[in-house]
């Protein structure tokens, strides 16, 4: 397999369908060359509601698996509820899927860069959580 | 399980009402949604022991609310009922102890603790109160759902109301001792 082939995954957990594709959207296109990062939005319930759908998630993340493992950028409550209650199940996401602690929009732009770069999970997640640093005053 | 579905349902409007006063409004609905798949599921594939019934509502929970009490809930009874293992049956000192490391997993996933106005603080008393009976615990989890209403909620939604979540019954820890009272009602 290529290294290109062996990029990263990012997927994006919203209470809402319409912020999680606008993010991905916003990342996707905040991304300069290189390879391309596999990103999949699982915003809302399947019927298009808000919440978090354990289903959504788990398929977006199986989509979005290249064998280098997925980074997990999730918004509020039940959102990050349900992505640990689906770690810890085991089966359900890809063997390599990490929860990432990060501000959603800022963590999913650093994800989406640093994977498009060749980064590893580690260096992906690293890169993420490192949003949290960047002060705004 | 049926009977924990039985209550949710006649309980799910006043579930909702208790969320629109400091939550978001979808914990009566979310949990009904959640406890019909369980029925439906319980009904296709009945699981052989007390033990796979936890699990698979668990399961069934996390996958289907689509809201917080999903995944803690789900915790909650993946983990009892893993604890009770293979057995056929199942006494009470040992559904407390399953329950009991259950609760504990609810408290790493979410972080809160007594006092903080969640679901824990029916859930903890309520399990507590099981070495007495199924009624004693029914009573004690109720007991502790009516003693989060003078409390400031410091998790979730809720406590972003800051002074405002004070007054109001928590409507995680309501649900919590509407499933201790189904327990008693299956028992009787």
């Amino acid at each position: 397999m290529s290294g290109e082939d062996r990029v990263v995954g990012v997927v994006l957990v919203s209470h809402s369908k319409a912020v999680a594709e606008a993010v991905a959207e916003l990342a996707v296109g905040l991304t300069g060359d290189g390879p391309k990062v596999p990103v999949a939005a699982a915003g809302g319930t399947p019927d298009g509601g808000l919440g978090t759908s354990a289903e959504l998630i788990a398929s977006a993340a199986r989509k979005v698996d290249r064998g280098a493992g997925v980074a997990l950028l999730v918004d509020l409550g039940s959102a990050v509820l349900t992505v640990k209650a689906l770690i810890a199940e085991g089966d359900e996401l890809p063997a390599d899927a990490r929860l990432v602690d990060a501000p959603f929009v800022e963590g999913t732009v650093a994800a989406v860069v640093s994977a498009s770069a060749g980064a590893d999970l580690a260096a992906v997640v690293a890169a993420a959580e490192e949003a949290y640093g960047y002060r705004k005053r | 399980m049926v009977a924990a579905a039985g209550l949710v349902e006649r309980e799910a409007g006043r579930l909702t009402e208790l969320d629109s006063a400091i939550g978001d409004a979808d914990h009566g609905a979310n949990m009904q949604r959640g406890f019909a798949a369980v029925v439906k599921t319980l009904e296709s594939e009945p699981p052989a022991t007390p033990g796979a019934v936890l699990v698979t509502v668990g399961r069934q929970l996390i996958s289907t609310v689509g809201g917080a009490s999903g995944p803690l809930y789900g915790t909650l009874l993946r983990r009892a009922g893993k604890s009770l293992g293979e057995a056929s049956e199942v006494t009470v000192p040992e559904l407390q102890a399953g329950l009991r490391a259950g609760v504990e997993s609810v408290r790493e996933l979410g972080g809160a603790a007594p006092g903080d106005k969640t679901m824990v603080d029916a859930l903890l008393p309520g399990v507590e109160a099981l070495g007495t009976s199924l009624d004693a615990a029914a009573g004690a989890a109720e007991e502790g759902a009516l003693a989060t209403v003078p409390m400031r909620a410091q998790k979730g939604r809720a406590s972003y109301l800051g002074e405002r979540s004070i007054g109001h019954q928590d409507p995680g820890a309501t649900s919590s001792a509407l499933l201790f009272a189904a327990l008693a009602e299956v028992a009787r």
